[in-house]
């Protein structure tokens, strides 16, 4: 049995300070009983011989020095079995759904470890999600994070779902599940997401955590771990291939200042704390694919920027760590198209390792490029239309103007259900490719242009022909 | 002398003991696992101590003990070819020993001490050596010979010295007062290692990317900066620099990076071939990764451990080049050790020794004549990731104030698929004059000028291009028109340059000549066919343009460019009719 202490001497905000403990390890999970009865958990943020700082995950509200700390000598772990998929979990683990607790198969420290790099396998496997500006123009790979970058009152949640709903890897059956891990969102959001998983039948492959609005802000740092090891068990112990939604990591990052406020941290960018990158990257490190494993992890994090704006601390920190990002138009979305994601901003850093011959189509990465330079230039036309007025273009500049349109209107636009495949989607690029004339196709080998170019067509079947 | 303390607190990777009396930057082993750490901070009698593991479960009262060692990093035949972690431990022994994940706890040794190395000398039992002198060899790869070295402050007579087999820790030779000599030596990775004397640095660093060795060169043994914001291509940049830059061994540091970009370098750079050896180009290479989730304070000691390796084989007579990517996630490491120890902040949350870091850091790098009188140098390229890519923070602010050369990456140019997205306004290279020389006499007498030609044409198109956002390219006279078009063919055809392309990924200097010379040829007889009044619509829908626009992707790149040239001379001679 452990020693209790009712030697609390200090409560700000998340946090308690203990004094006079027997020697207390960094990161220990601590159990507190309140004199009301209930029982909270924390963790050790900082140890001495004089004084132990916890966090309790659960929040402070209603505690006071009489209650009694005990220091559960670990570190806080998730029990993990296979019988956790289609459960729908709190945001620290507890059972929603009136089930009774997950019969652990393994207790497994949430912290998790980094991968070693040279254990790391590259990812490589194209993930078709039949939309179009991502299978087209920002491939994701088994094993990538790619996060979506959005602004409140945009239709995120929507792609997530049909992303998650469509992915799969056109070669490959193997099994597979998704991870849903809620951070600070409404109870509202939660539901939409829970209504189509059920409707969907995603739900028995998937495991969900629940930390709404409403729940300890806290509870928050520790629900995206969970929801990590979680995946690592079924990826790394099952060969399953994990799809892993978090949402939304803006909440993720409030809750991170307010901990680093609540220790009195020199702050650092607008008042979040200093290792947020580092804090950022042990999360989203855990995506990926390890040599001889069979399963892998795919990360989508969601984020809101704060006023749209793409330099907040949230996305650029996010930026730097994750390998490309989707980013939503709020001006696409006005013009009433869906999915509406900007395209230029957009990247996906492993899409060269997941396309080309044997994998999409030979002419994958030149079309992208070329369909990319395009519409970056009747984009920027756009501007200069607005001033001088269309007539005042030259020719040339008004067929790259109405590519933009095009383009926005027959790739961009898609319906919520249609799941285009890569065949349909690249076909798309050449047939808009082919309103230009082809001189200016620089990008593209001859070759491809005679192979695809839709102009071509009549040649290729003249030649088809004995 | 060892010495035993105990555990006083603990706050994430910092750790404070007390019952030792270590000097500053000495090593100690924190706890039952002996967890590795450096004290960084001394007061009154307690040392404050930055831990290179992950300190979860370390309790106050656990042992540590002083090495009264600095830390120290291992030289000697086996470092090329390796991956190593922030602090010189072997990422693959690493895996053998704790599986796929990194835990801790596990001290590996930098260098194999089981593999056997043929050691050739190169002086005789009698000799005087000196420090630096080279006393014989071992090959470490095909291409590198492995020289080994009198270490730095040893010097005498040589008593015996055998050709033979021996693992690094084995005596190879011995000095008459009895000192031996291995093929392996030990430097603090945070003191420079000595040399004769520094040179001008007056040769450039070739790196194939044209856009860097026609307009922004730098010098071997200079330094440069690519700050730009994510997505703009700092990784992609670095890659090819250590990829075809015609350096004889590259030091490539990820430090807090992604881990999947380490994945990337490792599984193509033993299927890349060096252009100017032929050999594997994981042959000249030695890897540290310290990526963004392992632990903070190794991240800080990761590039002093790759800038130790690099003046190591500078000490050889090699030129070196170490890339260090990021050298902003090394100043956050410092900003979050800096927090921990409730330092008085500086600029942004980063310590007020940020700037002197920085320079120190920096400093390494150089061209010099080594203690053995050999002329060598060890370059070094940062990249910078400013938040936001906000130019003004204090990394990118302090980092420009020291280096030569400024690579800025340019996200409008990124989104715009115009890679390398290094604009060519706001870069710069403060080497261009004192390389003149160098690129007149080797490329072509012509080369000063020509370069200068492009900067010209460049600068006046982005003049040019104010205007045009005004009243469109219409309004403006046709000799514009034809200037904003020869931009558009320097900028598509000779700027841009697609890294993932066989053919164009690497671009020699003699390409680079060639391919400038024929726009400038493109230019010129355009500029005579419309003072004989031709259309400049006839010149813009020139066939040749377009060809030429292609020929940087073929392998016959000189037949292709002879083909331009004719089709060149054959078009303006039928438009002139």
């Amino acid at each position: 049995m452990t020693k209790e202490y009712r030697t609390v001497t200090k409560i700000a905000g998340p946090l308690v300070f203990v004094e006079k403990t027997e020697p207390v390890g960094y990161g220990e999970l601590v159990g507190v009983a309140l004199s009301d009865g209930t029982t909270r958990r924390g963790q050790v943020l900082d140890t001495s011989k004089e004084a132990v700082v916890v966090q309790i995950f659960e929040g402070t509200s209603g505690m006071d020095k009489a209650s009694g700390v005990r220091f559960l000598g670990e570190t806080l772990k998730l029990p993990v079995s296979l019988d956790m998929l289609g459960r729908i979990l709190s945001g620290s683990g507890d059972p929603l759904d009136g089930g009774p607790r997950v019969v652990p198969d393994k207790r497994l420290d949430i912290t998790g470890s980094a991968i070693n790099p040279w254990a790391r396998d590259s990812p490589k496997e194209f993930i078709q999600t039949g939309i179009s500006t991502i299978d087209g123009m920002n491939t994701l790979v088994r094993g990538q994070k790619l996060p979506i970058f959005s602004g409140a009152g945009l239709p995120h949640n929507d792609i997530a779902l049909q992303i998650a709903r469509q992915a799969k890897v056109p070669t490959a059956t193997a099994e597979f599940a998704v991870i849903f891990a809620a951070m600070g969102i409404t109870n509202e959001e939660a539901q939409y997401f829970m209504r189509d998983f059920e409707r969907t039948g995603a739900l028995k492959r998937a495991v969900v955590f629940l930390n709404l609005a409403d729940d300890p802000a806290v509870e928050r740092l520790i629900t995206p771990r969970l929801a990590l090891t979680a995946a690592e068990y079924l990826a790394y112990e099952h060969d399953m291939h994990v799809l892993v939604i978090l949402t939304d990591l803006t909440n993720y990052c409030e809750a991170l200042r307010q901990i680093g406020a609540a220790r009195e941290e020199v702050p650092g960018r607008q008042g979040y704390p200093g290792y947020m990158y580092t804090d950022l990257a042990t999360l989203y490190e855990r995506a990926g694919k390890i040599k001889g494993r069979k399963g892998s992890i795919t990360q989508f994090p969601i984020l809101t920027m704060p006023g749209d704006d793409i330099t907040h601390p949230i996305p650029d920190l996010t930026g730097y760590i994750t390998e490309g990002q989707i980013v939503i138009s709020r001006d696409l979305h006005r013009k009433g198209i869906y999915p509406p994601i900007n395209v230029l901003p957009s990247l996906s850093r492993l899409m060269n390792a997941g396309i080309g011959k044997d994998m999409t189509r030979e002419d994958h990465k030149s079309v992208s490029d070329q369909v990319y330079a395009a519409y970056a230039e009747g984009n920027d036309l756009r501007g200069l239309a607005a001033i001088v007025g269309k007539e005042a273009l030259s020719d040339r500049d008004k067929r790259f103007l109405s590519f933009a349109d095009l383009f926005e209107d027959r790739f961009v636009r898609q319906g919520r259900e249609e799941d285009r495949d890569i065949e349909t989607t690249l076909g798309l690029s050449w047939e808009l490719l082919g309103s230009l004339p082809e001189g200016v196709l620089t990008r593209l080998d001859r070759k491809f242009i005679q192979k695809y170019h839709p102009a071509h067509k009549g040649e290729r079947a003249a030649a088809a022909k004995p | 002398m060892e010495e035993k303390g105990q555990v006083y607190r603990v706050s994430g990777p910092v750790v404070t003991a007390e019952g030792i009396r270590p000097r500053m930057y000495d090593v100690v082993a924190v706890g039952q696992e002996k967890l590795m750490g450096e004290v960084i901070g001394l007061e009154g009698d307690r040392s404050i101590i930055q831990v290179y593991e992950d300190t979860s479960g370390i309790r106050p009262g656990e042992e540590v003990t002083n090495t009264a060692m600095p830390l120290m990093v291992e030289l000697g035949p086996g470092l090329v070819k390796s991956i190593y972690d922030g602090i010189q431990r072997p990422l693959p022994v690493l895996r053998d020993r704790m599986g796929d994940f990194i835990r801790r706890g596990v001290s590996a040794p930098g260098l194999d001490r089981s593999r056997k190395w043929a050691f050739v000398p190169k002086a005789k039992p009698g000799d005087k050596v000196a420090p630096g002198q080279i006393i014989g060899s071992v090959q470490e790869t095909k291409y590198i010979q492995h020289h080994i070295l009198v270490p730095p402050r040893v010097s005498g007579t040589l008593s015996t010295i055998n050709a033979g087999s021996y693992t690094v820790t084995e005596t190879v030779a011995a000095l008459d007062n009895g000192t031996p000599l291995q093929l392996m030596q030990k430097w603090p990775v945070r003191m420079g290692r000595p040399f004769r004397n520094r040179k001008m640095p007056d040769v450039p660093l070739i790196t194939g990317q044209r856009i860097l060795d026609a307009l922004f060169p730098v010098a071997k043994g200079g330094t440069a900066a690519i700050p730009g914001p994510f997505g703009s291509g700092k990784t992609v940049t670095q890659h090819q620099l250590s990829k075809w830059s015609d350096a004889e061994i590259v030091v490539y540091v990820g430090c807090g990076e992604r881990g999947n970009e380490m994945t990337e370098v490792l599984s193509e750079f033993p299927h890349l071939l060096d252009p100017k050896t032929g050999a594997p180009l994981m042959d000249r290479t030695v890897l540290i990764a310290n990526t963004s989730n392992m632990p903070v304070a190794a991240r800080e000691a990761s590039v002093y451990t790759g800038v130790t390796i690099a003046e190591y084989y500078r000490d050889m007579g090699l030129n070196v080049s170490l890339m260090a990517d990021s050298t902003s996630r090394w100043a956050e490491a410092l900003r979050e050790i800096s927090s921990r120890l409730e330092e008085m902040p500086g600029e942004e949350g980063y310590p007020a020794y940020l700037a002197a870091k920085l320079s120190a850091f920096y400093e390494r790098a150089g061209r010099v004549e080594t203690l053995a009188g050999h002329d060598a140098s060890v370059t070094v390229v940062g990249a910078v990731s400013p938040p936001g890519g906000d130019f003004s923070e204090p990394v990118t602010q302090n980092t420009l104030r020291i280096v030569k050369v400024f690579w800025a990456l340019d996200s409008k140019l990124a989104q715009r698929r115009h890679f390398p997205a290094i604009n060519w306004l706001s870069s710069y290279s403060l080497y261009g004059g004192i390389l003149d020389k160098w690129y007149n006499d080797n490329v072509s007498p012509d080369w000063t000028r020509l370069r200068g030609w492009a900067m010209e044409v460049l600068q006046k198109e982005a003049e040019l291009q104010e205007i045009v956002q005004l009243v469109g390219s219409d309004a403006l006279p046709e000799e514009q028109q034809l200037l904003l078009e020869v931009a558009r063919m320097i900028r598509e055809i000779f700027l841009q340059q697609n890294a993932y392309h066989e053919v164009d990924s690497f671009c020699p200097m003699s390409r680079q000549l060639q391919l400038l010379s024929t726009i400038r040829r493109f230019s010129d007889l355009s500029t005579r066919a419309m003072e004989g009044t031709i259309p400049l619509s006839k010149i813009a829908s020139m066939k040749s343009k377009e060809v030429l626009a292609k020929a940087r992707f073929e392998k016959d790149f000189e037949g292709e460019l002879k083909k331009v040239l004719e089709l060149m001379a054959s078009e303006f001679a039928a438009a002139g009719k």
